[in-house]
């Protein structure tokens, strides 16, 4: 798994690339807690490059999703596809995550 | 095919259900269907089974029909992960609860999912079919 950020205005778009599973979930967990740490709390998370999510992966999202929520911020999701999707469709996080087509439209829903 | 039931071999482990699942003829929904269920076992087994110890995990994949079959055994202590409940899907974010996700995909992912206790190992048998629902 790769991590990547980027800011936006206020808000950070963090682009996750590759697997996330039991292995790399506490990685992603120890990214998004630096960047709490660092102040930030409107994300964007990308995963057009995430190729897999198993239940540990979802347990960071979740996770860290809650912690940013307990801080008045927000975490949306863009561009979620194929077998990641079917993933994200049978946990019934679909709907607890705002979702989004692209990063572009995710920014214009959270920024206006 | 026997592994150390240590986390950082979750890749070699999920390797050889891929090659497995390739070598059926699995289509590649199925084959990450599968993926997900087996992580959850091996990974269960590396963190539960053997609470004062290492031990292993071991894999035996066969065929039955048109059914992909693998059995996933430990030695460690009795425990039939399918027994876990299911999580409420419907909950929004402040009340899902961390967890409790793994049985529950063990068996959207599969067509049939069972346990067995033999011999002092734990064996949990994972079915899917060659094309779903058939």
């Amino acid at each position: 798994m790769n991590i990547e950020t980027s800011k936006e205005s206020t808000t950070m778009v963090v682009k996750v690339t590759g697997r996330l599973d039991a292995v790399t979930s506490s990685e992603y967990e120890q990214k998004f807690n630096a960047l709490i740490a660092d102040g930030e709390t409107m994300f964007i998370v990308d995963l057009e490059n995430l190729v897999y999510i198993s239940s540990a992966g979802l347990r960071a999202l979740l996770a860290t999703a809650k912690r940013i929520k307990g801080k008045k911020g927000l975490v949306s999701l863009a561009n979620i596809g194929g077998s990641v999707k079917e993933v994200f469709d049978i946990s019934g996080f679909g709907s607890i995550f705002p979702m989004y087509n692209s990063v572009a439209s995710a920014l214009t829903a959270v920024t206006g | 095919m026997t592994f150390l039931a240590r986390i950082d071999n979750l890749s070699k482990f999920e390797q050889f259900v891929t090659n497995c699942a390739i070598q059926f003829g699995l289509d590649a929904t199925r084959t990450s269907g599968l993926q997900v269920a087996v992580e959850e076992v091996f990974v269960n087994i590396c963190h539960y089974a053997y609470p004062n110890s290492g031990g292993t995990a071991s894999i035996v994949a066969g065929t039955e029909g048109d059914a992909l079959v693998l059995e996933i055994s430990d030695i460690g202590i009795p425990f039939n992960l399918l027994l876990s409940s299911d999580p409420d899907t419907s909950q929004d974010i402040l009340e899902r609860k961390v967890g409790g996700l793994g049985c529950y995909l063990i068996r959207k992912f599969t067509d049939h999912a069972s346990y067995r206790r033999v011999n002092g190992a734990n064996i949990l048998k994972l079915v899917v079919l060659r094309i779903m629902g058939q």
